[in-house]
């Protein structure tokens, strides 16, 4: 059992590819390995720890379900593991736990991700079954069903879920008729439609060479590394057919809709438009949302929110750019006969960083965060190779680590103060569940 | 493979499932790994150094012996409650102080709590470390606490409490499971406290326990990352070896079980209940109660009983048998006091619970009969250990190992030989084990369901 003071946020996940100390660089240099077949990967070596971690990435994801099918990238991404080549599902994870290799695949809206972490002395194995699972994945009758039974549960249970009907109410208001609308792990109509062939043609659409990015650390060199590469990936198909993603135009900013569940605590998301990657106000709003509910003990949210009024254990804000639009997102859970107040405090807490700006000590010290914490992004090699996959996915070239700082030093109070407006001026998407503010006195349960 | 579907744990034990549900497994053996060091000072703070040079980053963590087992009746949640309170401030360094240095530097920061420990961690460039380690030992003695602070913290904690627990019925029936297995152990309460008892703590009732249980003699300071031990020795002299002993500690002495004999059964309804499901805690040894052996071969059955695809209950009753979507097993084998094997289930749509359950304990009783299998003994040890190796590679991973074992009882030495100790498990003891141990006048089940039963087939 085990209390942590503050829930971790989603929005630390964008710090993989911001933050940077020169401390640090010395001891992650990358290297472009590109394999006799053509495959590239970014490598990091390290031979202190003897295992192998390997991260990839295949641009796609959900937003490649077929229109009436939503689900179908999450089960491919839940069955890839459940048996390929000669392996039948039972025989495949055997041989995993057999060589304790923990491979995984997740998918999310913009990509399907996987990760593969091996003992140096297994890696033969590990290798191996991460071919097999890629390039010849069975989807046998039996581990369909399992998975398919598996979501339908989860999907059941996220019915009475304040979270999830928050999260999914938010998501099909913003985006409607887009890709975005639907969830990525499917609905309670979807998901017992999707066939195996659904499985089969995804694969064979999206898990491809040219819209494969991939990141390895530890124990291996170069040379080594390319003849894995070409064994592992080379059978896939050179180019993937992906169908052209459509510009995701955020719909109902200014509203806020609210669900009536009876549940001790009301769970509040609300998000806008934000700024995408590569665009050059990209870092200064990074440090705009840091400064308003970023990852820290500090933030306004956090000191108006929690620790002022004691409204709330967790509330938090990040930026989540994705392939078909950039937003600015954020949540809290408070107390249901306050939940009107706690709104209002983060509409006003916005609109004042909107007008105002940061002020010079709020930018100078989250300069000095930003500055401070990036070394503490690589201190494992699961997580650098995340990152490795990250930057290439997000495009920002292979020296980005060391010109990163001088990029968040640019930045002046001018820029913070222009892109505070524009992050945050424009209003946002509100969703709400809970009790009704009329019920929400009765506190406990 | 569906992680969350298929490891549906308790919310409050979800949380500390993926540090110690695998037991104490620090070092992959005496002769690999790190090279750890352990010492004490002159007044009485215990200190381990683990060192992993990779990159120039340190883990700071100070673990007190005190946790929720330790309130005393009545104020449940006064020590997660002060854990909060930690962060308002001491004579030196005014509220906010701490934190407001740390967010300018770039450090991270949090806390935590258990039934047996508090812990208080920062991770920040080694060139910070003696900074961190003059606030932290600042704290050891020096809080300072005013209602304006205490009294809107207390509704963040009745917020993290719905969060956690009053917004989930599987949290509701996970405490009240807790609550019916522990007859007079304090383990039966949650660590957050009771939500009636959490209303009226107030800062009186911190500060006594802070006075009580917070002093250099009854902490452990871990840091691990790019230092050496002799380093640290000498900034923790210059920091935490100026800090007086202020409090006597005792043996840690808490009410134990009296012999179990009943078969416990629970049950909680909410409308919320979109699929039944059930939960079933064990009393068993933990790693500091059992006789040699016992707690490795716990951790073993475990193992091959509920985790992951290839264990028995997956594989025969999610794959061979599809009566569940989700299902397993697991031990907390890090614990102060005797401490909880568990498994759980969610019937596929069509089944129902009794029929999962039935087939759940023929699972069991399966392997009280007739035991393990070489091959199954074999690929269990090989997760374990390699978990161990695995662990390796994140100094915060070790650095919490060290921390909860050396607070639940455990030695250095004890975490060096586990893998040995592991390896050397035969079939015969995880047969044994399931034997002993599994015995459902030792357990409690509960059931998660929609809707009560109607009177007449409660008489049935």
């Amino acid at each position: 059992m085990m209390h942590f003071r503050k829930f971790a946020i989603a929005g630390a996940a964008l710090a993989t590819s911001l933050l940077l100390a020169p401390a640090a660089q010395a001891v992650t240099k990358i290297e472009r390995v590109v394999s006799p077949g053509g495959i590239e990967a970014w490598l990091v070596r390290e031979p202190s720890v003897p295992l192998i971690a390997m991260d990839f990435s295949f641009k796609g994801g959900a937003n490649q379900d077929p229109s009436d099918k939503p689900g179908v990238s999450y089960m491919t991404a839940a069955t890839l593991d459940e048996g390929a080549g000669d392996l039948d599902s039972k025989a495949f994870q055997e041989r995993l736990e057999r060589n304790a290799i923990e491979l995984s695949f997740r998918a999310s809206r913009d990509e399907l991700r996987g990760s593969l972490k091996v003992m140096t002395d297994k890696q033969k194995d590990g290798f191996d079954l991460l071919r097999q699972s890629l390039t010849s994945p069975r989807f046998d009758q039996e581990p369909v069903e399992r998975v398919r039974a598996q979501m339908m549960t989860a999907l059941k249970r996220e019915t009475t879920s304040p979270n999830d009907i928050s999260s999914r109410l938010w998501w099909r208001t913003a985006f409607p008729g887009h890709p975005y609308s639907q969830p990525t792990n499917g609905t309670l109509e979807s998901v017992p439609t999707i066939v195996s062939d659904d499985l089969k043609a995804y694969v064979g659409r999206v898990l491809a060479r040219d819209n494969l990015k991939i990141g390895v650390v530890g124990d291996i060199d170069a040379k080594q590394l390319g003849i894995v590469l070409d064994q592992v990936f080379g059978a896939l198909p050179a180019q993937a057919e992906l169908r052209t993603l459509p510009q995701a135009k955020l719909q109902s900013v200014g509203k806020k809709l609210e669900v009536e569940l009876d549940v001790p605590q009301t769970v509040v998301s609300f998000g806008g438009l934000g700024v995408p990657r590569k665009d050059p106000d990209f870092i200064p709003a990074y440090i705009v949302n840091h400064i308003l509910g970023g990852g820290s003990f500090s933030s306004r949210l956090y000191n108006e929110v929690r620790e002022k009024r004691g409204l709330a254990y967790s509330v938090y804000s990040y930026l989540l750019p994705l392939d078909a639009t950039a937003l600015f997102m954020g949540g809290t859970q408070t107390r249901a006969d306050r939940a009107n107040e706690t709104v209002g405090l983060i509409e006003e807490e916005i609109k004042r960083l909107a007008e105002n700006g940061p002020t010079q000590d709020e930018l100078d010290k989250a300069k000095s965060y930003l500055r401070g914490s990036y070394a503490l992004n690589f201190d494992t090699s699961t997580k650098i190779a995340a990152q490795l996959v990250q930057l290439q996915m997000d495009d920002l070239g292979i020296d980005y680590w060391e010109r990163r700082n001088g990029l968040i030093e640019a930045v002046t109070l001018e820029d913070v103060k222009r892109v505070a407006k524009r992050l945050l001026d424009g209003g946002v998407l509100v969703t709400v569940v809970g009790r009704s503010q009329a019920n929400g006195a009765k506190q406990g349960g | 493979m569906i992680d969350i579907t298929r490891r549906f744990l308790p919310a409050l034990f979800a949380a500390s499932a993926a540090f110690f549900v695998l037991g104490p497994l620090p070092e992959a053996s005496a002769s690999s790994g790190p090279d750890v060091s352990h010492f004490k000072l002159a007044n009485g703070l215990e200190v381990v150094v683990i060192p992993d040079r990779r990159v120039p980053v340190v883990t700071h963590m100070v673990w007190y012996k005190v946790g929720a087992a330790d309130e005393q009746p009545g104020k449940s949640g006064i020590a997660h409650f002060l854990e909060h309170l930690m962060f308002k401030g001491t004579e030196k360094n005014p509220a906010g102080q701490f934190s407001k240095t740390l967010a300018t530097i770039g450090g991270q920061e949090n806390a935590f709590t258990s039934s047996d420990y508090t812990g208080y961690f920062q991770r920040v460039t080694k060139d910070r470390l003696k900074m961190v380690m003059e606030f932290e030992a600042d704290r050891m003695t020096g809080l300072k606490l005013t209602d304006e602070a205490v009294l809107p913290e207390r509704n963040v904690v009745l917020e993290e409490q719905n969060s956690r627990v009053a917004n989930s019925p599987a949290a509701k029936l996970g405490e009240d499971i807790q609550a019916a297995l522990y007859l007079n152990h304090p383990y039966g309460r949650p660590v957050i406290g009771w939500r009636h008892e959490i209303e009226k703590l107030d800062r009186k009732d911190a500060i006594d326990f802070y006075n009580r249980w917070y002093t250099p003699n009854n902490a452990i300071l871990v840091v691990a990352g790019d230092v050496d031990a002799n380093e640290v020795k000498k900034l923790a002299e210059e920091t935490y070896g100026k800090v007086a002993p202020r409090a006597e500690i005792g043996p840690r002495l808490r009410p134990q079980e009296p012999e179990q004999r009943t078969v416990r059964t629970v049950m909680f309804a909410d409308p919320r209940v979109t699929q039944p499901s059930l939960q079933r805690s064990y009393l068993v040894p933990s790693a500091n109660t059992a006789k040699p052996g016992e707690s490795e071969a716990l951790e073993v059955l475990s193992q091959i009983l509920g985790s992951g695809n290839n264990s028995r209950f997956y594989s025969k009753l999610v794959m061979e048998k599809p009566l569940a979507t989700s299902i397993g097993a697991w031990y907390q084998g890090t614990a102060l006091d005797d401490t909880r094997f568990g498994i759980y289930g969610t019937p596929r749509a069509n089944v129902t619970l009794k029929d999962l359950e039935d087939a759940m304990d023929a699972v069991i009783a399966e392997i009280v009969d007739k035991g393990v299998s070489n091959d199954e003994l074999e690929r269990a040890k090989v997760k374990l250990v390699a978990d161990v190796v695995y662990a390796q590679d994140s100094q915060a991973t070790m650095a919490r190992w060290y921390g909860a074992a050396l607070t639940s009882g455990l030695t250095v030495e004890s975490l060096k030989t586990w893998p040995d100790r592991v390896q050397k498990v035969t079939a015969d003891q995880v047969r044994d084990a399931a034997k002993k141990w599994l015995d459902k006048r030792r357990s409690v089940t509960g059931y998660l369901v929609k809707d009560l039963p109607k009177p007449e087939e409660r008489r049935s």
